[in-house]
């Protein structure tokens, strides 16, 4: 590795060889420099240019109307706007729903997987692995399962569970379910690997403690799991929340906002008028109100939360 | 306490892996019953396993039957796709997109990690605000602006845009994670190397990158399965067929003529083998990783 360490490692140290002394002041900057840099060009300047083009008409189909625009994309957003508010409340929908159902069983299955078993690292790996499938080819696969003639549909038609012909993903009934199970397929590993990891945080004595005091298994989890899991659940299910109302992979392929705007979700809106529509200009209008939204409710949630804070 | 204090101590606190001892007392109260196991994992397990087990059948069985056992076996929907849909070239450009994003998340999320996890400095509070605020940005509403931005660089139309789009959105978490991996590493152990007449960065690359080695490979994994995964940057970003990722070919399949279930089928397995490897090779690391890494709070 190193010279040999004779008497005293001061001494021997080759000239010209500088030990680190101290703490150096520009090292931490050229380090983080790289990716700084990055995200300034590829984040911060996108999401400042945002900002900027709501205030604009700018739409390269229609170039005599560029300019200016002060508030009027605003207003037309919250007073004419046929699509704005349904989307909306589809995304808050969405994204309650399936956050709510992701935690539940993530938390469930972290849980089970959390014991000791037969066959543990295997069950883990075959509950965990459609973490690795996402977007585009869990709609795949779920559109093979739904469809109505050789879906799983029809096997379930056959042994006397709903009807032939029937598309789940084309009937404004069964849609908005369908499409929350398929997001939970991919959905609850995510969850159960963080709150696992957390689990295996936990220091065992305190179980051994309670055990000894008759503690009830429900009251252990109650009083010693949950409190311990809080900040791990307060914060994957914020962020969970935020990428799931942001991601638009999984509803874009699976039912294009289909049937009749039904699944339209506010990011899929913005992606349709932006790059389908070329309204820019008003594109960025709704991107803005959206981060306004995602900002204002991720606040309320971590200060209803108390994340972070000292009762734990 | 501010959330990124936190961060960092709950990063500090992350547990050491089980000592023998550890494993032994643990057996001693769980004590759950079996079934209390079995039964909910059985459930849950047939609902992760059948829609894999689905897209396999459909990709295996011939056209037209209605089988729910693959047999006889077929491999003509592989030969259509990989040929005529092109999934070939696909493929290999996701391979590209995938590696050279994976190449570079690590190496500049390690310079940063390690500035964050070393060194105290003026702007770090801000760039940590900054790593957790661009957690709220999302990447699909920035299109418009990345699109301008890559066409004014010239590179749409080339790799380049969409992989340097996949690592800046995946730059923050991977930075949170390797910084909390380098700080399980002790300080102390640098040190030793200084003293012995290494460098700074000769200290780091023969004592902690060995150690940070399983860290690396997660991190380094979640990237590539983000952007071989990923769909609307190449989308957008590669308008040109012959450069198109995987997704996009599975999108098109979807959409133009769905009849072809067969295809679209063996387009997804071609798609899931891959990361379902990675995962295979990583998911051991993943819990631990998470774990000291402190991405959860």
């Amino acid at each position: 590795m190193a010279a040999a360490v004779t008497p005293s490692p001061r001494a021997v140290r080759p000239p010209g060889r500088r030990r680190p002394k101290g703490p150096p002041r520009r090292l931490p900057y050229l380090l983080i420099a790289p990716a700084g840099l990055l995200m300034l060009g590829f984040i911060a300047y996108p999401v400042l240019s945002v900002f900027f083009y709501s205030l604009q008409h700018y739409n390269p189909t229609k170039p005599w109307r560029n300019g200016f625009a002060g508030l009027a994309n605003f207003t037309e957003l919250f007073t004419e706007d046929p699509h704005f508010w349904g989307t909306l409340v589809f995304s808050l929908k969405w994204v309650v729903v399936e956050v709510s159902l992701q935690l539940l069983f993530g938390l469930a299955l972290a849980l089970i997987v959390n014991q000791t078993f037969v066959g543990r690292a295997l069950g883990r790996a075959l509950v965990f692995s459609p973490w690795a499938v996402s977007g585009v080819l869990t709609s795949a696969i779920w559109v093979l399962l739904y469809n109505s003639q050789t879906g799983i549909t029809r096997y379930l038609a056959d042994a006397g569970i709903g009807s032939y012909g029937t598309s789940w993903l084309s009937d404004t009934a069964t849609v908005f379910p369908a499409a929350i199970v398929a997001d939970l397929w991919r959905g609850v590993p995510f969850f159960a690997i963080l709150i696992l990891a957390d689990l295996q945080s936990i220091p065992r004595d305190l179980y051994e403690a309670a055990e000894v005091d008759g503690a009830s298994r429900l009251r252990q989890f109650l009083h010693i799991t949950l409190p311990h899991l809080r900040d791990a659940i307060v914060l994957s299910t914020l962020l969970r929340a935020v990428w799931e109302f942001n991601n638009v992979d999984l509803l874009y392929t699976l039912t294009g906002g289909g049937p009749a705007g039904e699944t339209t979700t506010l990011p899929l809106y913005i992606a349709h008028t932006s790059v389908d529509a070329h309204d820019f200009g008003y594109a960025s209008a709704l991107t803005t109100v959206a981060f306004v939204i995602l900002l204002f409710c991720s606040t309320v949630y971590l200060r209803l939360s108390k994340f972070g804070g000292e009762n734990r | 306490m501010t959330v990124l204090d936190r961060i960092e101590v709950r990063a500090e606190a992350a547990a050491p892996p089980g000592t023998p001892r550890d494993r032994e007392r643990r057996r001693a109260w769980d004590e759950v019953p079996r079934w209390q196991i079995y039964l909910p994992l059985g459930a849950y397990l047939l609902f992760t396993l059948v829609p894999f087990y689905w897209i396999l059948l459909f990709a295996l069985r011939p056209a037209g039957s209605t089988s729910l056992v693959p047999w006889p076996m077929t491999t003509a929907h592989f030969e259509k796709v990989w040929t005529e849909r092109g999934f070939a070239t696909y493929f290999e450009n996701s391979v590209y997109i995938g590696i050279a994003t994976l190449v570079l998340t690590t190496v500049v999320a390690l310079a940063g990690g390690y500035a964050l996890a070393r060194f105290e400095f003026r702007l770090k509070k801000g760039f940590m605000l900054a790593l957790l605020c661009s957690q709220f940005v999302p990447g699909a509403l920035l299109l418009v602006p990345l699109f301008q931005i890559f066409a004014g660089l010239r590179m749409i139309n080339s790799f380049g845009s969409v992989i340097i789009a996949e690592t800046v959105f995946q730059l923050p978490l991977s930075m949170i994670l390797i910084s909390g991996f380098i700080r399980n590493v002790p300080y102390s152990l640098e040190e030793a190397a200084w003293v012995d007449g290494c460098g700074r960065f000769r200290a780091f690359r023969i004592v902690v990158l060995p150690l940070l080695r399983p860290g690396l490979v997660a991190v380094g994994s979640f990237a590539f399965v983000h952007a071989w995964n990923h769909f609307l940057f190449a989308l957008m970003f590669l308008g040109n067929q012959e450069k198109q990722t995987i997704p996009v070919g599975l999108n098109t399949l979807m959409g133009a003529d769905s009849v072809d279930l067969g295809a679209l089928a063996a387009g997804g397995v071609i798609a899931a083998v891959p990361v379902v490897i990675v995962f295979a090779f990583i998911q051991k690391w993943l819990v631990t990783g998470f774990s000291a890494g402190a991405v959860k709070g």
